[in-house]
C-alpha cells in the first residue's frame, strides 16, 4: 500500500515524462530525447495501427536508438477519420494516414537526422512558416479536453504515467482533507450533471444515497454499456485513461460510504476490457484500491462484468438486474436506486464520461469547471462525430457550442460539397437537428426543446443523399430489436410503429397514417416503463416535426424526394447522354440492363433489384432515379 | 429461428470439458456467476451447447429455464456454432448512413444465408452488430474480429476470396 507521500515522489518521478509530451516543453528533462505516441485506440488499431508500432520499434532498434527514443501506445487521439495517426514530440509532429511502408523513412530522417518528414504529416499541420501542433488546427482548436484530457497522452497500460498527471491526487485529497458533505457540495456547486444522457445533476445523485443506517452495504457502479451505435466516447476513455474511472468510483465510494464497484463495460469493447483488467491490477498492487487505502480506514475495490449486447442494459435499473445475473429488464422507478438498486442495496450509478470528469472537478475546484459551458449546463462534453463528415472521431467541447461550429470547422464539412441536412443526436433515444436549429447552442435543455437530446453523446451528421424517413425507420428497427419485451407498449407499440413506417416507405400509407402514426408515438412515449420505450418515439417525431413535408411526399406523390426507399423509385436511362458503351449492362448482377453497342441501352423494372450499380459505374451520367 | 438448426450434434471434446469443469469451480459459491460463466463457456465451445447448459445449471443451481431466458435475452450468445468465419457486418448509425445495408444485402446475396445463419459447409456465418468503434472507416465489417473498412457493396466477393 502506498502513502500519500509515496503518491508525490512517483508523481515527481514521472511528471517530466508526460509533461514532455507537451507543445513548447522541456526538451532537457526526461530519459528520452524522444517520445513517439502512436495511437492504440480501436479506431487506429482496425486500421493497422498495433502493426506500424511494432515495425517502428523494430527499426528504432535496428538504428541503435532504443535507449533515446520511447514508443508509446495510446489511447484516442480522436482524429480516427486520419488513422493510424502518431505524434512525435517534442517536434509534435502530427503524422497522419501512416502506412508501414513510411515507418522506415521517418525513423531515419525524423528520429535519427532530426528532420521532420512534411509529406506523411496532417497536411494542415505543414505552414509556410514550418510545422504547428495539432493543437493549432481548426479540429483541435476550439476543443477543450477535460474528461479526454489523459486520452492520446499517456500509456494506459502504466499506472505511474497517470500519476505523473496528478491522477489519484483527488482521492488522497478526498480521503485526507475532506468530508463526505464536502465533496458533495463541490460536485454540486460544479454544476456537472449526467453525461450519460439523462443529464441528473452528479452530486444530488450521490446525496441521495449518502443517508441510511450506518454498515448498510452499498455500491459504485459505473455504467460502460455504450449501446447507442455510432458513439465511442466512452470505449475510448476506458481504452486512454482507465484509472481516471477507478479514482473517481473510489471517491464516490468514500462519499456515499460503499466499499465495491462494479463497471459494466460491453463485452464488444475487448481492447477497453484488456486495459481495465491490467489498470485494475497495477491499481490493488499499489493499494489505490483494497483495503485501507492511503493508510485510511477506507477500503473499496472493483470488479468488472461484461455486458452481453443488450441495449436496455443501458438503463440504470436494468444495468442493476443483469450485474445479478439475469434477464436485464428494468425495473419501475421509485424505489430509485439510491435507495434500493444492486441486490437490493442503496446504489449509484454513473455513466463512464461522468466518473472522468470528477477528479480534476476535486483538484481544480467548483468554480473552475462551472466556468465553462452555459449557465445549466457546465463543463465540456464529448461528442463521436460521424456520418456524413470529413473529420470523423471524437472531439470535447465547451457545453453551448453550435452544431454550425461543430460540422463546419471542427467536422471540416460535409465530403463532396454536399449539403448539410440534418444532425442525429441521443442515438435511438433522440431525434434530429434540422439545418434551422444549426446555430442553437448545444446544451441538454436547448436539445430537448428543439425535439432531440444530448444523450451519451454520438453525433451524426446526415447530407441532401440522406431520406429522413428511412433513418427514423432505421433507429425503430434498433429499439424493436432491442425492446426487452417486460412492457406492452413498448413492445407491441414499437413494433406496430415500425409496421407504419414500412407502409409509408412502401408507398401504401394514406394520409390518415400520419395521424395514427403521431397519436402512437404520443401512447408509446407515455405509457412505457423506461426510458427506452419513453424516447424510442422521438426520431420519428423529430424527422415528423423537421421534415413533414418528406413524409407527405412519400405518402401523398409516393416518392422519396432523397431516393433512397427503394419501392418509390426506378433507375432510368437518359437516351440523349448515355452513349451506348454497355459498361451498366456488362456489370448488373441481375442482367436488367440491354442495349446495343452506341445506341442507348434500357433498364427493365421488372428485373431491377435497385443496388445502383449501373449508377456508380456510368461515366456519362446518363443513369438516374425517378 | 428456423428449426432444422437445433438438433445440432454435441462435439464438446474432453480437454473443453475439463475447461469447462475447472471454470464452474472457480465460480461456484460466487455472488452472481451465471453470465460471466455463460460467456466463458461460449469462449470454450464457440457456442452455447445444450448440453453444456446442462451442466451449468446443475452446478450452480441454476434452473434450466432460467438459463435458457438469459442466453437468448443477451444477442451476445448463441446457441447455434457459427462458421469457420464468422462476418460481422456493422449496422451503427454512422455505418448505416455511409451504406452498410448495402454490404450486408450482397453479403446475404453471396452467401445465400440470412443474417443469423451459417453456409451449409460450415465455412461463413453472418451477422449484424451495432458498432464496432471503426466509424472513421465506415462502413465496415469484421471477419473473425479483422476489420474491413471503407466497403462498398462490390467489395464483398473479392473480400471472401480471402478466406479459405
Amino acid at each position: 500500500m502506498i502513502t500519500v507521500d509515496q503518491l508525490k515522489k512517483i508523481k515527481e518521478k514521472n511528471q517530466d515524462i508526460v509533461n514532455f509530451r507537451k507543445e513548447g516543453a522541456d526538451k532537457g528533462k526526461g530519459k528520452y530525447r524522444s517520445h513517439v505516441l502512436v495511437c492504440a485506440g480501436t479506431g487506429c488499431t482496425s486500421s493497422g495501427s498495433q502493426k506500424i508500432a511494432d515495425k517502428l520499434e523494430q527499426e528504432i532498434k535496428a538504428a541503435g536508438l532504443e535507449n533515446e527514443v520511447c514508443v508509446i501506445r495510446t489511447g484516442c487521439h480522436g482524429l480516427c477519420a486520419l488513422g493510424p495517426v502518431m505524434i512525435i514530440y517534442p517536434e509534435a509532429a502530427f503524422y497522419s494516414n501512416m502506412e508501414l511502408e513510411h515507418v522506415p523513412e521517418i525513423v531515419s530522417e525524423h528520429l535519427v537526422k532530426g528532420n521532420v518528414v512534411t509529406k506523411y504529416l496532417y497536411q494542415e499541420t505543414v505552414t509556410e512558416n514550418g510545422i504547428i501542433s495539432m493543437n493549432q488546427t481548426n479540429f483541435y482548436k476550439p476543443q477543450h479536453r477535460v474528461a479526454l484530457r489523459n486520452c492520446g497522452v499517456i500509456n494506459p497500460e502504466n499506472i505511474d504515467e497517470y500519476i505523473g498527471t496528478g491522477g489519484y491526487e483527488a482521492l488522497a485529497k478526498v480521503l485526507t482533507t475532506m468530508s463526505r458533505e464536502d465533496v458533495v457540495k463541490c460536485l454540486i456547486d460544479s454544476g456537472l450533471r449526467g453525461r450519460g444522457g439523462g443529464g441528473f445533476p452528479t452530486g444530488k445523485k450521490w446525496q441521495f444515497a449518502m443517508g441510511g443506517a450506518p454498515g448498510v452495504q452499498k455500491y459504485v457502479c459505473c455504467n460502460a454499456d455504450e449501446g447507442d451505435p455510432g458513439a465511442f466516447m466512452d470505449r475510448s476513455v476506458l481504452e486512454g485513461d482507465p484509472h481516471v474511472v477507478f479514482e473517481a468510483m473510489a471517491i464516490a465510494g468514500y462519499v456515499i460510504g460503499a466499499n465495491q464497484g462494479y463497471i459494466y463495460v460491453r463485452a464488444e469493447y475487448p481492447i477497453a476490457v484488456d486495459r481495465l483488467n491490467i489498470a485494475l491490477k497495477q491499481a490493488r498492487d499499489y493499494g489505490l484500491l483494497g483495503k485501507g487505502i492511503f493508510g485510511t480506514d477506507f477500503d473499496f475495490d472493483i470488479d468488472l462484468r461484461l455486458g452481453a449486447g443488450a441495449f436496455v442494459c443501458g438503463e440504470e435499473t436494468a444495468l442493476m438486474t443483469s450485474i445479478e445475473g439475469n434477464r436485464g429488464e428494468p425495473k419501475p422507478r421509485p424505489p430509485f436506486p439510491a435507495v434500493k438498486g444492486l441486490f437490493g442495496q442503496p446504489t449509484i450509478l454513473n455513466n463512464v464520461e461522468t466518473w472522468a470528469n470528477i477528479p480534476q472537478i476535486i483538484l481544480q475546484g467548483a468554480n473552475w469547471f462551472a466556468s465553462m459551458g452555459t449557465e445549466k449546463s457546465r463543463g465540456t462534453k464529448v461528442f463521436a462525430l460521424g456520418g456524413k463528415i470529413n473529420n470523423v472521431g471524437l472531439v470535447e467541447i465547451p457545453m453551448g457550442t453550435t452544431l454550425r461550429e461543430v460540422v463546419e470547422n471542427i467536422g471540416g464539412g460535409i465530403p463532396g460539397g454536399k449539403k448539410f441536412k440534418a444532425a442525429q443526436t441521443g442515438g435511438p433515444s433522440g431525434g434530429c437537428i434540422s439545418a434551422e436549429n444549426y446555430d442553437v447552442p448545444i446544451d441538454y435543455d436547448n436539445l430537448i426543446a428543439i425535439g432531440s437530446m444530448m444523450g451519451s453523446g454520438g453525433l451524426i451528421v446526415m447530407d441532401e443523399d440522406d431520406c429522413m424517413v428511412d433513418i427514423a425507420k432505421f433507429f425503430l428497427e434498433f429499439t424493436v430489436d432491442e425492446s426487452c419485451g417486460k412492457c406492452t407498449p413498448c413492445r407491441i407499440g414499437t413494433k406496430r410503429l415500425l409496421e407504419l413506417l414500412n407502409k409509408i416507405t412502401d408507398g401504401k400509407a394514406e394520409m390518415e397514417d400520419l395521424d395514427r402514426m403521431v397519436e402512437l408515438c404520443n401512447l408509446i412515449k407515455e405509457n412505457s416503463l423506461c426510458a427506452l420505450g419513453q424516447t424510442a418515439p422521438n426520431p420519428v417525431l423529430s424527422t415528423y416535426k423537421y421534415f413533414k413535408d418528406e413524409y407527405i411526399a412519400h405518402v401523398k406523390d409516393k416518392k422519396c424526394p432523397a431516393g433512397k426507399c427503394k419501392n418509390l423509385f426506378s433507375y432510368q436511362i437518359d437516351p440523349d447522354k448515355c452513349i451506348g458503351c454497355g459498361l451498366c449492362a456488362k456489370n448488373c448482377p441481375v442482367e436488367a440492363i440491354s442495349g446495343e453497342k452506341k445506341q442507348p441501352y434500357t433498364i427493365d423494372a421488372s428485373k431491377c433489384v435497385k443496388c445502383g450499380v449501373c449508377i456508380s459505374k456510368c461515366k456519362k451520367e446518363a443513369v438516374y432515379k425517378a | 429461428m428456423s428449426d432444422e438448426r437445433i438438433n445440432i450434434p454435441y462435439k464438446g471434446t474432453p480437454e473443453q470439458e475439463s475447461q469447462l469443469a475447472e471454470l464452474l469451480d472457480d465460480y461456484k459459491g460466487t455472488k452472481s456467476p451465471l453470465i460471466p460463466v455463460l460467456e466463458q463457456a461460449q469462449e470454450i465451445f464457440g457456442y452455447l451447447p445444450e448440453k453444456v447448459l446442462k451442466t451449468i445449471s446443475e452446478e450452480l443451481r441454476i434452473s434450466l429455464a432460467k438459463i435458457y431466458g438469459v442466453v437468448t435475452f443477451y444477442s451476445f450468445f448463441s446457441l447455434y456454432p457459427k462458421g469457420k468465419y464468422n462476418i460481422s457486418v456493422c449496422l451503427g448509425t454512422a455505418c448505416y448512413v455511409k451504406g452498410s445495408g448495402q454490404v450486408y444485402e450482397k453479403l446475404q446475396e453471396v452467401l445465400g444465408i440470412a443474417g443469423g445463419q451459417c453456409t451449409a459447409d460450415g465455412k461463413f456465418s453472418l451477422e449484424a452488430c451495432r458498432c464496432v468503434g471503426a466509424c472513421g472507416l465506415a462502413p465496415v465489417m469484421t471477419v473473425n474480429g479483422e476489420v474491413h473498412g471503407r466497403l462498398t457493396a462490390n467489395m464483398v466477393e473479392d473480400i471472401l476470396a480471402q478466406y479459405e
